[in-house]
């Protein structure tokens, strides 16, 4: 178990490596200039573009900038923004709660509707309860994340009024951040009715959000039992017997969650790129907000280090899924 | 007795209670989170809404909705004779704003003026660099290091401002954002306690409003400040909800989840003015979009060429299909109608294919380079499609236009090379209402290579536009530009395409809110009824 984890560990270093070139070479890649960029309408001189390409070390030899960009890193610097001036470690610690809230929430809610769609589709294969469950998550699975999240704004917000817009909260409660949890800093700030408006805040982007991580589970849970349902130990248990509930919910859905729980994994590299998207339509203000703001301004530092950050959590979860993995599966823990 | 006591005190709380319940407080959905708080340092209308226009004041200032200047924190000024030195007496008496992060000791001075623009200046002192990778290009980009010569201190509220040559337009960029009055008093606290970072992240300034909080991206507060030297604002508190997405922000301010919403999407105007709950303000904004012609370059080095070409374009049309519902005004002139020394007898080429077919013919003119970008700019709202549509238009009289697309800021790093082949469409919006920002800024001499596309340089448009820097006296200065308009209108170094509207939405209980004409928010002497 201690070698299989170690050897998932070292394979995460040539990975980070790739990733700092990705994301260090794709944003110079980008056609613009982060110093045009900068300097707005008005533009510069030729003079000041010079010296502003020196202040920001864009004058030294690419490789250079490389390898800076990495000792800085190893020394705990993901540097500063262009454009803010803040620390990009900052920013991102002050953001990235929003997110894991939102996205929590929103492979809670695939899950906890996702699997029991899958059996429920399963166990009743061919029938039209499998057919529309199924054809439901194809569409949730094809829908644009941008026109599902203004359409679900216009129709319960802006015609029932049942949720708000957008936001984390009604901008009338005032606390400052404890957990970066808007729900939990909520209930700690003890205001009426704070809670409530948090909540009602994550309904509309989790439903965005978990769209597809849904309709994935869904699918992948219905064809994994199937086919663990095909296998001779589920017959056997049958012939023993034993009751539909025990074979299903024991004997078959044990061994079909081990495909189930990879996806899951996976679902985290969906979930952070449906941030992007959902963040902006209903002012979440997370991480993918920040990417996309940060792309449009050609903020090489904060894409650069913030593409870094985030692919060190995706690894981390995967890491975690993979050892999740081998609790479940006993064949890894021998191997 | 003891009743009349507890009726009394019943009475008294309630008025306390019920005053902090009805606190006035006007949310307003901004467009972007700002980079900072320090209007020195950013660029962007969403920063100077965020900064400059509510926690900030300055020397001089614009008239709310408008570009005319009115004393600020200067009562008055003088302007000597050779427009070398401005004197500027300052307001007595008034104060920065109180937080839980500083407590001013004293009241503004000069020192404090003195600092808030040597400090953009002198790379010697340590709030030339406080920031990383900080630069004040607004300063730079205005020339002010060019102009200004010396700032000295005549007494506390006494402070002369001395140029290194006449430059009538000084005034004006006075009183915009990046000249915005800080503490000197703050900003050495800071620095005595190595905590200079703060000064652009915990703002404070003498202006309407005391900043409270930032939740990066989410939210800004601001609470009305009790001792504005203008007197304390209607609204109590002020909270900017950052909402990115122009359709989510109308659907918060027809849910009643904002007062103020700014930048509409144009397809989304007609249904705000539809909710008879909602008031949707509009004006001709002051800016211009064209399309510069290289005038160093064949076949746009002849007058005569370039006239023919702005002639085969519909531009009626062309403004109809580029800015649909929200509308734009034809631009007859550089600068809009609105603006001071609008020359009304100038008129744009008129729409004329068969002049212009027969005189491109004669010059042997069949194919054109024309640019476009993949950014969205108020003044044109889409260059590809005004690009397709005046390559429909020249294909009609003979002439085609090979189309080149590229990302915003390398198109502009490109298309400002003096040896740059054909027509770039391009734009501009004011800093500062004075004509001088659009003539010089885009058609002077010493813009070639920098802003002036057309590389156009023209020895009596810019005799004009230089003498009008050096004279204080308005009427004079009107005349000038009156006069450039008609070498401009002579010359066409561009075709002018439009001068677009700007939209604001409101909720209807919202009061006092002006547009302004720069395109900034501004939340002083607006009030909501609850």
């Amino acid at each position: 178990m201690f070698r299989y984890f170690l050897n998932k560990l070292l394979l995460i270093i040539p990975t980070l490596i790739g990733i700092t070139i990705c994301s260090f070479g794709f944003v110079r890649l980008l056609p613009g200039d982060p110093i045009l960029a900068l300097a707005g309408e008005h533009g510069v001189t030729a003079a000041r573009y010079e010296q502003l390409r020196v202040q920001f070390g864009f004058d030294r030899p690419i490789w250079e900038q490389y390898f800076s960009y990495i000792w800085n890193i190893l020394h705990g610097d993901f540097g500063s923004s262009i454009a803010t001036h803040t620390p990009v470690i900052r920013e991102f610690m002050l953001l990235f709660p929003a997110t894991v809230e939102l996205s929590l929430c929103a492979i809670i809610l695939a899950i906890v509707l996702g699997i029991p769609a899958g059996i429920f589709a399963a166990t009743r294969r061919g029938t039209w309860i499998d057919q529309g469950l199924m054809g439901t998550a194809l569409i949730g699975y094809s829908m644009p994340i941008f026109w599902w999240g203004l359409l679900l704004i216009i129709f319960f917000s802006g015609y029932l009024h049942w949720t708000p817009v957008s936001g984390r909260i009604d901008v009338q409660y005032f606390f400052k951040p404890i957990t970066g949890s808007m729900l939990i800093d909520s209930l700690l700030s003890g205001q009426k009715g704070a809670f409530q408006s948090a909540f009602s805040h994550l309904v509309l982007p989790t439903i965005v959000l978990g769209t597809i991580p849904l309709a994935v589970i869904a699918r992948q849970t219905r064809s994994a039992m199937l086919e663990v349902m095909g296998e001779d130990y589920v017959r056997t248990a049958r012939a023993k017997g034993l009751r539909s509930f025990r074979v299903v919910g024991v004997h078959a859905l044990r061994n079909a969650l081990i495909p189930v729980v990879t996806t899951i994994g996976l679902q985290v590299g969906v979930l952070l790129a449906g941030a992007i998207l959902t963040e902006t339509i209903f002012a979440w203000p997370g991480i993918g907000k920040w990417m996309v703001d940060s792309i449009f301004k050609r903020d090489y530092v904060v894409v650069q280090s913030g593409l870094l950050l985030i692919a060190l959590i995706v690894m981390a979860v995967n890491l975690i899924i993979d050892l999740l993995y081998a609790v479940i599966n006993p064949r890894i823990r021998v191997q | 007795m003891k009743i009349a006591n507890i009726l009394l005190t019943a009475a008294a709380l309630s008025v306390v209670l019920g005053g902090s319940a009805y606190a006035k407080t006007l949310v307003y959905c901004s467009e972007a989170s700002p980079a900072n708080f320090d209007p020195g340092t950013t660029t962007g209308g969403n920063d100077f809404d965020a900064s400059s226009r509510t926690v900030y004041s300055r020397l001089v200032e614009f008239k709310h909705g408008s570009t005319e200047l009115e004393p600020g924190l200067a009562d008055s000024w003088d302007i000597s004779a050779d427009g070398l030195t401005y004197t500027f007496h300052l307001h007595p008496g008034v104060k920065f704003q109180t937080t839980d992060y500083f407590t001013p000791t004293r009241d503004l001075n000069a020192d404090d003026v003195i600092f808030s623009f040597t400090r953009q200046q002198d790379d010697k002192s340590p709030w030339f660099t406080y920031l990383p990778n900080l630069s004040y290009d607004y300063y730079v980009g205005m020339d002010m290091p060019k102009f200004t010569k010396e700032w000295k201190k005549i007494d506390n509220l006494t402070v002369q401002l001395t140029l290194t040559e006449p430059n009538a337009p000084m005034l004006a960029n006075l009183g915009m954002d990046f000249a915005s009055i800080m503490s000197k008093e703050y900003a050495d606290k800071l620095q005595a306690a190595g905590t200079m970072a703060d000064y652009a992240a915990k703002p404070i300034g003498t202006g309407p409003f005391t900043f409270v909080d930032y939740q990066l991206d989410a939210t800004i507060r601001y609470k009305a400040f009790d001792n504005y030297y203008k007197g304390k604002q209607k609204i109590d508190d002020l909270i900017f909800s950052i909402t990115p997405d122009a359709t989510t922000r109308l659907q918060k301010v027809q849910a009643g989840e904002c007062d103020v919403m700014a930048y509409p999407n144009p397809a989304d105007v007609p249904a705000a003015k539809a909710d008879t709950n909602l008031v949707v303000l509009s004006q001709a904004g002051l800016n211009i979009g064209y399309m510069s012609y290289n005038t160093t370059q064949a076949p746009f080095d002849k007058a005569e060429v370039r006239h023919a070409l702005n002639q085969a374009i519909d531009k009626d049309a062309l403004i109809k299909a580029l800015f649909q519902e929200a509308g734009a005004i034809p631009a007859e002139n550089l600068i809009p109608p609105t603006m001071w020394s609008w020359n009304k007898d100038v008129k744009a080429d008129a729409y004329n294919p068969d002049e212009a077919k027969k005189v491109l013919a004669a010059n042997g003119v069949t194919s054109i380079d024309l640019w476009a970008s993949d950014r969205s700019r108020p003044y044109n709202p889409n260059f590809s499609r005004a690009a397709e549509l005046i390559q429909a238009d020249w294909a009609k009289v003979g002439v085609t236009a090979n189309i080149t697309t590229e990302e915003w800021t390398k198109y502009r790093a490109d298309g400002k090379k003096a040896d740059r082949p054909g027509a770039f469409q391009i734009g501009w919006s004011g800093d500062n209402g004075d004509p001088d920002n659009f003539f010089a800024t885009l058609f002077s001499c010493s813009a070639v290579g920098v802003s002036n596309y057309s590389s156009w340089c023209n020895k009596d448009f810019e005799k004009d536009i230089q003498d009008a820097k050096k004279t204080s006296d308005m009427a004079a200065r009107s005349k000038l530009y009156e006069d450039a308009q008609v070498i401009f209108a002579k010359e066409a170094p561009a075709f002018l395409l439009a001068h677009s509207q700007t939209y604001v939405v409101t909720d209807k209980k919202v009061s006092g809110f002006l547009q302004d004409p720069l395109g900034l928010h501004r939340f002083d002497d607006v009030d909501v009824t609850e």
